[in-house]
């Protein structure tokens, strides 16, 4: 499949960003994942056409980042944190759940395209243990069963809400968000009682900064 | 006894559901300090920075005014701001909250930062598992510019400014400042040598200073309530506040806004407690990459000063607490698994030595460890610290010794019994384990 | 090794500081590495990243040393030395010891025991500084990490992802040294690895040198892989023959066999590189070699005796009562002046000339008067330290690849480059080079209306302007490259293709000069030559270039050395089928000795020794290779053609015949004046481009396949408007005189009304398939079959 104009036009916005053109690589990337669901040969060629450098060093910039995926994703990207602290609380099992669920195992898709799940790392939520993230989006706080229940809303393609974000989507959604942030989606609630926990207890006992 | 109050700061308005728009911001004295700025001399800005004695707080605590000092002035290159919102250090969750509760006291902190280092150009570097930090932050740019906070001659003052938004891709290294400035050039994220450093050449080898978000959160503060006032929060060394994100088994855990000088006591009263009335077993002040403490060194104020002269660092400002249900041994196998993941591969000792490290202490995890093996990773780690080119080496040599230090009987329980079987992982879950599948 | 400062732009280091290190204390410049300052001490700190052409990235960590007053060990590649700077290396701290050892624990960690099956095996730095600096035995039992292996990451180099230490001296080489930014560190942590695009291998000209600066076996030559032992082999330094860079190489051989060729360090000229062609194209002296003398007997060589065919030789040319002589652009500077010896002394003519090649008389007259005999004006140090560089008819990453690495070197380092020509190359996008647009043909009127601002420029002490081969065949772009140097005083280089043509220049083996540039014509000259040549007198001033080669149509014999009659543009072959008597010196059948009526096999460059002239005119002598070869240089058999023909021609040793040049050494009496040649007319049409890549068909590079499979593809460019103009797509046909050939087209940077073609590659010999040369009009329609 090849890159379509409109996203070679869109890497040529990004480009313009920056007084640099070649910073504009990550986000470049990230745009073409948007369209091809995964980081294509062709798409590699034509970041390096734009920019213009080799391929090869494209090559070594999106090998580096482990959000680009080199086979394709699928309609949804579930990732669960197993680091020490979310691991431990819980992800493991959160993690086994789902995997059993959606019988893969990290970095792999399903047969069916509807998902892939990786292993992922501190989503800097460490306060919602554990996490798991759709389209990194946060789904915080889940149990092995509130994250099967997602993937089976999901499934059955209901409505599921961000825990502190917006409405879900798909990945080349995100991935498109990454590229080009002002989505519309900026306005969803983000502040929850563990965000707002420090101050509630000083507004309780009449705390405040000098 | 606790006798520090919280002090809501940066955190204070964070229950108005609008706060996040130029309006929210504006209705509670947002952009005021920048219109204050704006008509003193940027070295003025610098020196009340300095003045204020307020220490980056990425993790390496470097007095911040002094590093907007370090910018050549008059050289006729290019200067820049970067503002590190890479936030992936495992324990840390304190940047990407600010972001998306209050973006606009990270532009107009940007504003006034670059005012100050004379930079026209400014990035902020958000990492890009969070989607949704970036797009708060964006729209926060993107209203000011429409509001000519950003842009050509900002409030009259004759000072331009643009702010790009960056989304990175999925690389804890690019957290290190140099091989951020990679990253941010379209390179992969590994470290650059220094000297030069990046004060002198930087970003496209020009100057460029490099903060952390909860820092930047800070300057509309300092500038708009004085150096005084700031002074007031935490001790001589460490004067400020900071949001102190609490997590693990606690029963309130989130994030507490407090001056520094605070104990781990005091902050874990604030949480809750221990959840289910339990122990401390050990805690982190900071992420995983400064050495653990345990339930002897509560006390300690959480200060730069302090927990240095403990043998550990403040680093983050984010403390985890485990209780008496975590196999230390599976914790810190965990991180070095991290680590490993996350090892640009530069440099031989953290490239080679993380893997040989985490390969071990798997088989400690799975009761197969050896004694030989215990006084080898300690010689291992000495042989990554200190030696391999940046930070994230010294950081993955860290875990195991202090742990080694404090739990060394758990370390010989798995030369001989899998850790799961000593601790059960269900036991350490913060959900039931009826909900355990 | 190459010991440098880090400022080659200065010439006496003013500044030094003291250093001491393990107990002593050297000066060293300002800016020296702990490393290198070491190096002049003996003490050899342990390395693989660092490399000294490399900008440092202390990456390995292998050369940790302790700095006193510093509590962490320091990289000694990164560190520089500061004045009183006290340094311990691992000879004399602990703490520098353990640091080494640690890391070459490590290093060892991933790295498969290979040893045994390892090409680098006995010549590894990995070995050896594990000897050195390891511990004897490890404490790694995990399991070690692993890929499939080998890869290739181009046809000519294999890559085994397991030896690599990720130094990254090859990527770093590639990107700073190259511009080929063609192999890089792929992936992250203990996955990563050296590799390339997708489907794009790394058909870099210099990728052979990555293969000889890994410090482990990583990096192989498929070409070398398996074939020996270093300790089995015999290393000779050498000088490369393929073109007139002048390369330093080692020549590795075995058992009288040539295995590899090594570039060889040489400071002044190739510093520590060299290029594919030279380092992998010697197969041509090992196959298809004439063995024996043989003598056209029915129209068929046979076999003879040396005494039988040098005896036909000789009473061949000497019954014959006119001659020409053919040199050829690949002989040793020896050879060549054996020949214009022989030719003038011996035959009797002067109709002699070393250019098979497209050549004109206004060449001819430029040489004479700006090049034969002169002093070295612009070498690859002054091209270092240039302001500005001008180009013209020279594409020098194809044409002389050493002095495009130089060129490189230099504009990355602020020497602005420009070239006058009309395709923006990648070589020219690789010195940033600026164009001023010309069709072939077209030079001496761009060169006669360069922007002011250029000449200026040009004015400016050190400018240097560079001139190509090419420029012969445009009527007045010689002239006008003078023309341009007097005015500006920009210093003037020529810049041969061949490795043989400046020695054969400066030796006289072209009609109208003598040795070291002496006019025939100047009766000074003409008597310092017979006196030493103790003949009597020289001929009168003959014939050479277009003109010799019209008269090859009527001579009764010729004698031809080293030449490919398909380089000429002119259909030489129907003339020599005219020649009554052809005597032939060559070591490969060819054309010419399918005319020749005695084949006399001579010397390859491994066989003799000898020195080519590089295009600085600095001479690169080297030392016969192979000591039992049978074989003689063609000094040697002119020299018994002549005894037999009783016009002796002096000694044929390289050594003496050196001491004549010597004796005679350069001309410094009047010489000719530079040619005046106006602008030819202006080209209306489609002008044909060309130039030949550095690896094309050349018969040098026969036997090769590795190599041969990294040239690059045989296409027609042209810029994107004339390609919309002229309809074209996929492929197109270029039509010429003599024929046509349908090519892939190719969009790029190229002059309007310009289509380039290689001169000389797989489907494409511009003289053979098209009849036209460079500056012709041709007709490029769309499509054809390929």
């Amino acid at each position: 499949m090849a890159i379509s104009e409109t996203t070679r036009t869109g890497l040529r916005e990004i480009a313009d960003r920056y007084p640099s053109a070649r910073s504009a690589l990550l986000p470049m990337l990230h745009l073409v994942q948007s369209e091809e669901n995964e980081i294509t040969v062709d798409g590699i060629n034509v970041c390096a056409e734009v920019l213009g450098i080799t391929p090869a060093e494209v090559t070594a910039v999106a090998s580096f980042y482990t959000m680009y995926k080199r086979r394709p994703v699928g309609k949804h990207h579930i990732g669960v944190c197993t680091n020490t602290l979310c691991g431990l609380l819980g992800g493991d099992a959160v993690w086994d759940a789902l995997s059993a669920e959606l019988g893969v195992g990290h970095n792999e898709p399903t047969a069916d395209g509807e998902f892939f799940l990786e292993r992922i790392e501190c989503q800097a939520a460490c306060t919602h243990a554990p996490v798991m993230t759709v389209d990194w989006e946060f789904m915080d706080d889940v149990t092995p069963r509130t994250a099967c229940e997602v993937i089976e809303r999901l499934r059955r393609g209901e409505t599921v809400q961000s825990t502190r974000g917006p409405v879900i989507r798909d990945f080349d959604a995100t991935e498109h968000t990454l590229a080009f942030p002002l989505d519309g989606l900026a306005d969803a609630p983000s502040v929850d009682s563990k965000m707002l926990a420090g101050l509630t207890i000083a507004k309780q006992r009449g705390m405040k900064a000098p | 006894m606790i006798t520090t109050g919280l002090t809501p700061v940066i955190t204070e308005h964070w229950d108005a559901p609008d706060l996040y728009t130029l309006e929210g911001y504006r209705r509670f004295g947002g952009y005021e300090a920048l219109a204050s700025a704006l008509k003193q001399d940027p070295d003025a800005i610098i020196g009340q920075v300095k003045d204020s004695g307020l220490r980056g707080r990425g993790g390496a605590g470097f007095p911040t005014g002094l590093k907007w000092s370090f910018v050549p002035q008059n050289d006729g290159k290019p200067h820049y701001l970067v503002v590190n919102a890479d936030e992936s250090e495992p324990g840390a969750c304190k940047d990407i909250p600010i972001m998306m509760a209050d973006p606009h006291v990270l532009v107009e902190g940007v504003i006034i930062a670059s005012y100050a280092i004379r930079a026209n150009h400014a990035f902020i570097y958000i990492r890009g598992e969070v989607p949704n930090a970036i797009r708060k932050v964006a729209l926060a740019v993107e209203q000011a510019k429409a509001a000519g906070l950003i842009g050509k001659n900002i409030l009259g003052s004759g000072f331009d400014l643009d702010v790009v938004v960056h989304s990175g891709a999925g690389a804890y290294i690019c957290g290190e400042e140099t091989a951020l400035l990679d990253s941010l050039e379209g390179y992969r994220g590994q470290p650059r040598l220094k000297p030069p450093f990046p004060a002198v050449a930087g970003l496209y080898a020009s100057p460029t200073v490099i903060n952390n978000v909860e820092t930047i959160a800070n300057i509309p503060f300092i500038i708009g309530r004085g150096v005084e006032w700031f002074r007031q929060f935490g001790t001589e060394k460490s004067p400020g506040f900071k949001v102190w994100a609490v997590s693990g088994h606690v029963n309130n855990p989130g994030l507490f806004e407090a001056p520094l000088g605070i104990t781990m006591r005091e902050l874990l009263d604030y949480a809750g407690g221990v959840r289910g009335g339990g122990e401390v077993k050990f805690w982190l002040p900071g992420g995983s990459s400064v050495p653990m403490l345990t339930a002897e060194h509560l006390d300690l104020p959480l200060t730069y000063e302090a927990m240095a002269e403990a043998g550990t660092m403040l680093g983050t400002g984010t403390p985890m607490i485990f209780d008496s249900t975590v196999s230390v041994v599976k914790a810190v196998t965990r991180w070095l698994e991290f680590y490993k993941h996350e090892s640009c591969g530069k440099c031989t000792p953290c490239r080679e030595g993380t893997y040989w490290i985490t390969g071990v202490l798997e088989k400690f995890e799975h009761g197969h460890g050896t004694d030989a093996e215990m006084d080898t990773l300690v010689n291992l780690c000495g042989q990554i610290a200190g030696r391999s080119f940046c930070a994230l080496g010294d950081a993955a040599a860290t875990p195991y010794p202090a742990a080694l230090k404090f739990f060394r009987q758990e370390f010989t329980d798995a030369t001989h019994t899998p850790v799961d079987d000593t601790f059960d992982p269900v036991a350490s879950y913060v959900f039931a384990p009826a909900v355990a599948r | 090794m190459t010991i440098t400062t880090n400022d080659s732009q200065v010439a006496v280091p003013s500044d030094t500081v003291t250093v001491i290190i393990d107990g002593v204390a050297v000066a060293v410049p300002k800016g020296t590495l702990v490393i290198r300052a070491a190096e002049l001490l003996g003490i050899e700190i342990p390395r693989f990243c660092d490399h000294p052409l490399l900008d440092p990235v202390a990456a390995c960590r292998a050369c940790l040393i302790e700095v006193e007053g510093m509590p962490k060990p320091q990289p000694a590649c990164a560190q520089t030395v500061s004045d009183g700077m006290v340094i311990r290396t691992q000879q004399s701290s602990e703490m520098a010891r353990l640091a080494q050892e640690g890391v070459m624990e490590f290093l060892l960690l991933n790295h498969p025991l290979d040893c045994p099956v390892c090409d680098k095996g006995g010549e590894c730095p990995l070995q050896n500084q594990a000897m050195s600096v390891g511990r004897p035995e490890s404490r790694f039992t995990e399991d070690k990490r692993t890929f499939p292996k080998p890869i290739n990451v181009s046809a000519q180099i294999l890559l085994d992802r397991e030896r690599c230490v990720s130094c990254a001296r090859c990527t770093r080489f590639a990107e700073q040294i190259a511009g080929d930014p063609m192999l890089e560190l792929l992936e992250r942590g203990a996955q990563q690895q050296v590799g390339t695009a997708e489907d794009q291998p790394f058909d870099s000209y210099f990728s052979g040198n990555t293969i000889q600066i890994c410090p482990v076996g990583a990096l192989t030559s498929a070409a070398y892989r398996f074939r020996s032992r270093p300790f089995d082999l015999v290393s000779v330094p050498t000088t490369c023959e393929h073109c007139a860079s002048g390369c330093s190489l080692r020549t590795d051989y075995r058992r009288e066999v040539v295995t590899r060729r090594l570039a060889w360090d040489s400071p002044e000229v190739n510093e520590e590189w060299n290029c594919d062609k030279g380092r992998f194209a010697f197969v041509y002296q090992t196959e298809g070699r004439i063995e024996y003398p043989l003598i056209r007997e029915n129209g068929e060589l046979r076999v003879a005796s040396w005494p039988e065919a040098i005896d036909v030789a000789a009473r061949g040319l000497a019954e014959a009562s006119s001659h020409a002589v053919l040199v050829g652009g690949r002989s040793t500077v020896e050879d060549a002046y054996a020949y214009a010896r022989f030719a003038r002394a011996a035959l009797r003519t002067d109709d002699i000339d070393f250019r098979a090649r497209a050549l004109s008389d206004e060449e001819h007259a430029f040489l004479a008067s700006r090049v034969a005999g002169s002093p070295v004006s612009v070498s690859y140090e002054k091209l270092e330290s240039a302001p500005i560089v001008l180009l013209v008819s020279f594409e020098p990453e194809d044409e002389s690849p050493i002095v495009f690495l130089r060129l490189r070197k230099a504009a990355r380092a602020g020497t602005r480059v420009v070239s006058v020509g009309a395709v923006r190359s990648k070589g020219s996008e690789k010195v940033a080079a600026e164009m001023v647009w010309c069709a072939p043909g077209d030079e001496a009127t761009a060169l006669a209306s360069l922007p002011a601002e250029i000449v200026d420029a040009l004015a400016t002490s050190g400018a240097v302007i560079m001139v190509g081969e090419r420029a012969a065949l445009s009527a007045g772009a010689l002239s006008a490259v003078a023309a341009l140097a007097d005015r500006t005083g920009a210093a003037l280089a020529w810049v041969p293709r061949r490795a043989g043509e400046r020695g054969a220049l400066d030796a006289g083996a072209i009609a109208g000069l003598l040795p070291g540039g002496r006019p025939l014509s100047d009766p000074q000259a003409r008597s310092e030559v017979s006196a030493l040549w103790g003949v009597d007198s020289l001929p009168d001033p003959g014939v050479a270039g277009e003109a010799l080669l019209a008269r090859l149509g009527s001579v009764d014999a010729a004698v031809i050395g080293g030449v490919e009659l398909s380089d000429y543009p002119q259909d030489v072959c129907a003339a020599l089928e005219q020649v009554g008597f052809i005597v032939s010196l060559e070591n490969h059948h060819s054309a010419v000795t399918e005319l020749a009526s005695v084949v006399l096999p001579v010397a390859v460059v491994t066989e003799k020794a000898g020195t080519f002239l590089d295009w600085e005119g600095r001479p690169r002598p080297f030392t016969r290779v192979l000591r039992d070869a049978l074989t003689m240089p063609d000094a040697q058999v002119l020299g018994m053609i002549a005894d037999a023909m009783d016009r002796p021609v002096g000694p044929r040793d390289v050594n003496a015949l050196r001491a004549e040049l010597g004796t005679l050494g350069p001309w410094r009496g009047a010489r000719a004046d530079a040619p005046r040649v106006p602008a030819g007319p202006r080209p209306d049409g489609l002008v044909l481009a060309s130039w030949r890549h550095l690896l094309d068909s050349g018969v040098m590079q026969e036997g090769e396949p590795h190599l041969a499979a990294t040239a690059r593809p045989t296409v027609a460019m042209v810029s994107d408007a004339t390609a919309r103009r002229l309809g074209l797509t996929e492929t197109a046909t270029v039509h010429g005189p003599a024929g046509m050939v349908t090519l892939p087209v190719e969009i790029a940077d190229v002059a309007e009304s310009v289509v380039w073609v290689p001169m000389n590659s797989p489907g494409c010999h511009i003289y053979r398939d098209l009849g036209a040369r460079p500056g012709d009009i041709v007709r490029v329609t769309a499509g054809g079959a390929l």
